[in-house]
């Protein structure tokens, strides 16, 4: 019996996340919640020696540009909430531009 | 939320009752770079994207969330806009280490 495994790695993480914006997106036609917001591209923030991977699309709410580190919530009841939009259909928001990131220790 | 590029339709004669009239395109989704992440799949279209079109694409429960009619509907990718235009910068540009200690970014 053979048994098939499909890595999908795009859309995995959920939540709160790190990552730094690294590109824009300009639509002109999209659907009625995205209209006259920005998208922008985040690449999740890796630890050390893991290659830059997952990238993905989140709508902007903190007028973050290319090369600021964002905070992102990737779960859709939170971005309603921030929107005001009860039957959004967004995923990904950015929430935050972050100044600065202690970390006690990157081991296990 | 993530790219696509739109390959072509999917016709189902017989489907859950609330997706009559729905079109169905054939996906590629990809990463930033424009490369293939994943097998192609299936996308309900509510921008009225055609073949060749980059799309901006959105995932689980918020795909049934765009369409306009029924809210609640089994469909797990729906096209929310069409890409006129997409600036990414190369990978070595930034550094996307998190570091021991304290890192400043602003």
């Amino acid at each position: 019996m053979y048994l098939f495994v499909f890595k999908f790695h795009l859309e995995e993480i959920l939540g709160m996340m790190l990552g730094k914006v690294t590109g824009t997106i300009v639509t002109t036609i999209s659907h009625p919640h995205y209209k006259n917001r920005r998208l922008l591209v985040v690449q999740p923030l890796t630890l050390p020696g893991d290659p830059p991977d997952g990238d993905f699309i989140a709508l902007d709410n903190t007028q973050a540009g290319i090369g600021d580190t964002v905070l992102v919530n990737r779960e859709g009841n939170g971005a309603r909430g921030v929107l005001n939009l009860p039957d959004g259909c967004i995923i990904s928001l950015i929430v935050g531009i972050v100044d600065s990131l202690y970390i006690e220790s990157l081991e296990d | 939320m993530l790219f696509g590029r739109v390959h072509g339709t999917a016709i189902c004669s017989i489907k859950y009752p609330d997706l009559q009239g729905m079109k169905l395109l054939v996906v590629q989704p990809l990463d930033k770079h424009m490369q293939a992440a994943g097998p192609m799949q299936v996308a309900v279209d509510v921008v009225q994207a055609g073949p060749g079109d980059l799309c901006v694409m959105v995932r689980s429960r918020e795909a049934s969330l765009a369409l306009r009619e029924h809210k609640f509907v089994p469909v797990d990718l729906a096209l929310v806009g069409i890409v006129d235009e997409l600036v990414v910068r190369p990978d070595g540009e930034f550094d996307f280490t998190l570091k021991q200690g304290n890192t400043k970014y602003t």
